[in-house]
């Protein structure tokens, strides 16, 4: 596995520049929407965590209260009282209903209690103590209601908790990964289409210099061309006048001396 | 952003409860324990006879069944099967752990709160620094 970014692997054209830089801008304003996104996740998840602590508190207290209101109507009504109740139970009439409430873009489970049906109150075979149980009932409904808060705090809590976890690795993923990426791929485009540049800006040198040279080598020959003309025209040729020189050399026939 | 957890939303779901007598005998009485047809209740009375394997059990079970959104369970009993409990992680039901008569809240051992510990370290309550 590579350690460094690469680049993608593209062919270095100017629409395929255009289609990169289109791509960066939309991670960079992606990665920011995103981070703020994991900062409000956060900040909501302090503050879950601070109900939790209260409320987990207040949870132990109510349950010591309903333990001791327990207690006295074990003492008061016997303890006869625990097979009671357990002969006694057939369906439940407190349930908690679950909904869902979205958060800074997450859903977070909420629960809430309700009561349905009559509460029991034929607990046959309790002589005395009715008031005593009574209280004792109040006291563990309300530590129920304390605990079904508790549990959709908590539910939340450990929502939040994964939904953060996911913000930021996209959060990271796309500022040390794709950016990277992309910028690295638009560095690779710009200097290979500079290059192409430089070669063809080469290229056209070369062929204007080589034209030069053509035309030089033209204008050359055809100047000499032209003096050729120029004497044959007066009929005198370029030759002849070394025949002059020479002539006085050799014997003329003609001449008698 | 696809949720993959999904928390179902249900209109009526029952508190399970997993405890020593006293403490369960009490939330029946407020009414909060349901036997159905198959016999099956949804509370689990943990004494000196139990095993770990019946708590184990009734765990899984309730975890399992979808009409239970709330697990109550006794912080001494929870930490019998803490294996079981820390390696949870579905939001629903949702795992209390809830002091006994005999153990008073111990916010030390608590499952989620244990977890923040690891998370926040300067301002855990877990840490039991006032």
């Amino acid at each position: 596995m590579s350690g460094q970014t690469q680049r993608l692997n593209v062919v270095p054209t100017v629409t395929m520049l255009g289609i990169m830089k289109a791509r960066l801008v939309g991670a960079t304003r992606g990665h920011a929407l995103l981070k703020k996104k994991s900062d409000a996740l956060t900040v909501q998840f302090r503050q879950i965590l601070k109900k939790i602590v209260s409320t987990k508190e207040s949870m132990g207290e109510t349950m010591k209260t309903s333990s001791f209101s327990l207690t006295e109507a074990k003492y008061v009504a016997g303890e006869n009282i625990k097979h009671v109740v357990l002969e006694n139970v057939k369906t439940a009439n407190l349930k908690v209903r679950s909904r869902q409430e979205n958060v800074a873009g997450v859903k977070l489970p909420k629960f809430e209690y309700f009561t349905e049906g009559e509460s029991k109150n034929d607990l046959t075979g309790l002589a005395r103590g009715g008031q005593q149980v009574q209280q004792c009932r109040a006291a563990y409904v309300k530590a129920i209601e304390v605990l079904v808060e508790l549990a959709s705090l908590q539910t939340s809590f450990l929502t939040l908790d994964e939904a953060i976890k996911t913000t930021n690795r996209r959060v990271n993923a796309l500022e040390n990964v794709v950016k990277p990426k992309l910028e690295n791929t638009i560095t690779y485009i710009r200097g290979e289409l500079d290059e192409l540049e430089r070669e063809d800006f080469f290229r056209l040198k070369k062929i204007q210099a080589y034209k030069k040279r053509e035309m030089e080598k033209k204008l050359a020959d055809a100047k000499l061309s032209a003096e050729d003309q120029f004497s044959l025209k007066k009929g005198v040729s370029m030759k002849s006048g070394h025949n002059l020189i020479s002539a006085g050399r050799e014997k003329d026939e003609d001449i008698i001396f | 952003m696809a949720n993959r957890a999904q928390i179902p939303t249900s209109n009526s779901a029952l508190i399970a409860m997993i405890a020593d007598e006293d403490t369960v005998v009490g939330f029946l009485l407020a009414g909060v324990g349901n036997v159905d047809l198959r016999r099956k209740t949804n509370y689990l009375i943990v004494d000196s006879k139990t095993t770990v394997k019946q708590i184990e059990d009734a765990f899984k079970e309730f975890m399992t069944r979808e009409d239970i959104a709330v697990v109550l369970i006794s912080q001494y009993v929870a930490n019998m099967i803490r294996f079981l409990v820390d390696s949870y992680n579905k939001p629903v039901p949702a795992i209390l752990e809830i002091p006994s008569k005999d153990h008073p809240y111990d916010p030390a051992h608590d499952s989620i709160l244990s977890r923040v510990k690891y998370l926040f370290s300067a301002e855990s309550v877990a840490s039991g620094r006032r």
